[in-house]
């Protein structure tokens, strides 16, 4: 038992020191990594924001809204990953289009559920001081679904910067490309970068959690966050 | 310099040596020994992950509901444990089980316990006070209670619950190839390897993970539809 225990932790002394040796290694792995996860999610925002907000804001197309988390959730990384890779190649289009596919399920439906929720008794009566279509979207709708929308944002960005490693096996690179190359980097290697994953996407999942609470207009704070962390990504 | 390197995908079709979009003789040939194992191995993978998984989530509820003091606690784990790096979580387990399935399974238990416990909770959580005050008037015990009102409300949501949970269980448990060379994340690894991707193997092995994955849900639907036919969603 106490051998066993030893051999644990000389592991993770192990993999604690070749993070100590390759700082330059596992930065340049991290931002090639990040880069990725922000090429993905630059494009799912492309895409799937302005959908989710249309139809939100129409009130149309829940079905699609629905489904497209549904599908996104099984829709395995692996999978997608593997078979972009038959279509577009090897690197890092592939890999940037198969995670951002991953990514539009929570931004597409947050945004949509953001938008349609916001309260139709204020709708209206925003509509009744004169508004046009547009000017409640930007002024009404939109600051209500703050909250809802960049919880999508958030959950997609972790999701992604989670998920980047398994991309290596297909050119991805990122920490991923130690995580995947035991032979070279052995098991010490291996578990360094895992924590670095791990790290990474604690630090993502921070950053985005402090935006959120700078972006919530005051008056949705309190009421939001809380509830939201706790609950929204999970049920 | 020899010729370009031309992969083997074993002897079999031109569809096969030139990697055709899809070969079904491939599948046909192959079903037997390498998608029909991965796929049973993918549901034994999931449903020992979910089962353990929901009675772990299922007792833990219970304690909560009980004393509420614990209920926050267990709910802010779930919610930082869930967004975890699902490859890195397995490697980093290694160290302690090594590459085996115990490795997989505790990773995969510990995804589905945090989606479930969440869910349960919201359940025993929906019944409306009410009832509750009627059913304590009618004489009910705090125990008949909670198996004769709260447990029959809260079965929607756990069904809910439990069609998140075999729903993202089958798709993690793709990425155990990286350690195992068990479920349908395997045939797709294999044929990542190979010089050119073998198309086939990734297309059949991806659609039987979609396919389980919506086949499971439809099942928990029909379920839930069996159970509590009064409630839609």
């Amino acid at each position: 038992m106490t051998l066993a225990d030893n051999a644990n932790l000389h592991t993770f002394v192990d993999a604690v020191r070749f993070i100590g040796d390759n700082p330059s290694l596992l930065a340049t792995k991290a931002l090639e990594q990040l880069e990725l996860s922000a090429a993905a999610l630059g494009l799912a925002l492309l895409i799937a924001l302005p959908v989710g907000i249309l139809l939100g804001h129409l009130h149309r197309g829940s079905s699609l809204a629905i489904g497209t988390s549904i599908v996104g959730r099984a829709l395995p990384s692996l999978v997608l990953i593997a078979a972009f890779l038959t279509i577009l190649g090897i690197g890092f289009v592939n890999n940037m289009v198969a995670l951002s596919v991953l990514a539009s399920g929570p931004i597409l439906t947050n945004a949509f559920e953001g938008v349609a929720g916001v309260d139709r008794d204020v709708v209206e009566s925003a509509r009744g001081m004169g508004m046009t279509g547009l000017q409640i979207l930007r002024r009404v709708e939109l600051p209500l679904a703050i909250p809802l929308l960049f919880t999508g944002i958030r959950v997609a960005a972790v999701t992604v910067v989670a998920t980047a490693p398994i991309a290596a096996i297909a050119g991805g690179g990122g920490l991923g490309d130690i995580i995947v190359n035991q032979a070279s980097y052995r098991l010490s290697g291996v578990i360094g970068a895992s924590i670095c994953v791990m790290l990474l996407s604690a630090a993502v999942y921070l950053v985005l959690v402090g935006l959120q609470i700078v972006v919530t207009p005051r008056g949705l704070r309190s009421t939001s966050l809380g509830n939201d962390l706790a609950r929204k990504e999970l049920t | 310099m020899s010729g370009p390197v031309i992969p083997n995908f074993g002897h079999g079709s031109s569809c096969v040596t030139g990697n055709h979009t899809f070969c079904w003789g491939w599948v046909r040939d192959h079903w037997n020994d390498t998608l029909e194992p991965a796929l049973i191995q993918h549901l034994e993978l999931t449903a020992i992950a979910v089962g353990l998984g929901f009675v772990l989530a299922f007792v833990l509820a219970l304690l909560a509901h009980r004393l509420r003091a614990v209920d926050q606690p267990i709910g802010v784990f779930a919610a930082l444990l869930y967004p975890l790096p699902r490859l890195a979580l397995f490697q980093l387990l290694i160290p302690f089980t090594g590459l085996t399935t115990t490795t997989v399974e505790v990773a995969l238990v510990a995804y589905t316990l945090v989606i479930l416990f969440p869910n349960i909770m919201a359940g025993l959580r929906s019944a409306p006070a009410d009832v509750l005050e009627a059913a304590s008037g009618m004489g009910l015990t705090r125990r008949q209670v909670l198996w004769r009102v709260e447990l029959p409300l809260a079965v929607p949501a756990i069904i809910g619950g439990l069609r998140i949970a075999v729903v993202s269980t089958i798709s993690i448990a793709t990425i155990a190839a990286f350690l195992l060379p068990k479920g349908l994340g395997y045939p797709i690894f294999v044929a990542l390897k190979e010089p050119t991707p073998f198309k086939t193997e990734i297309y059949a092995a991806g659609a039987l993970a979609v396919g389980l994955a919506i086949a499971c849900d439809l099942g928990l639907v029909a379920l839930r539809r069996l159970l509590v036919p009064w409630s839609r969603a």
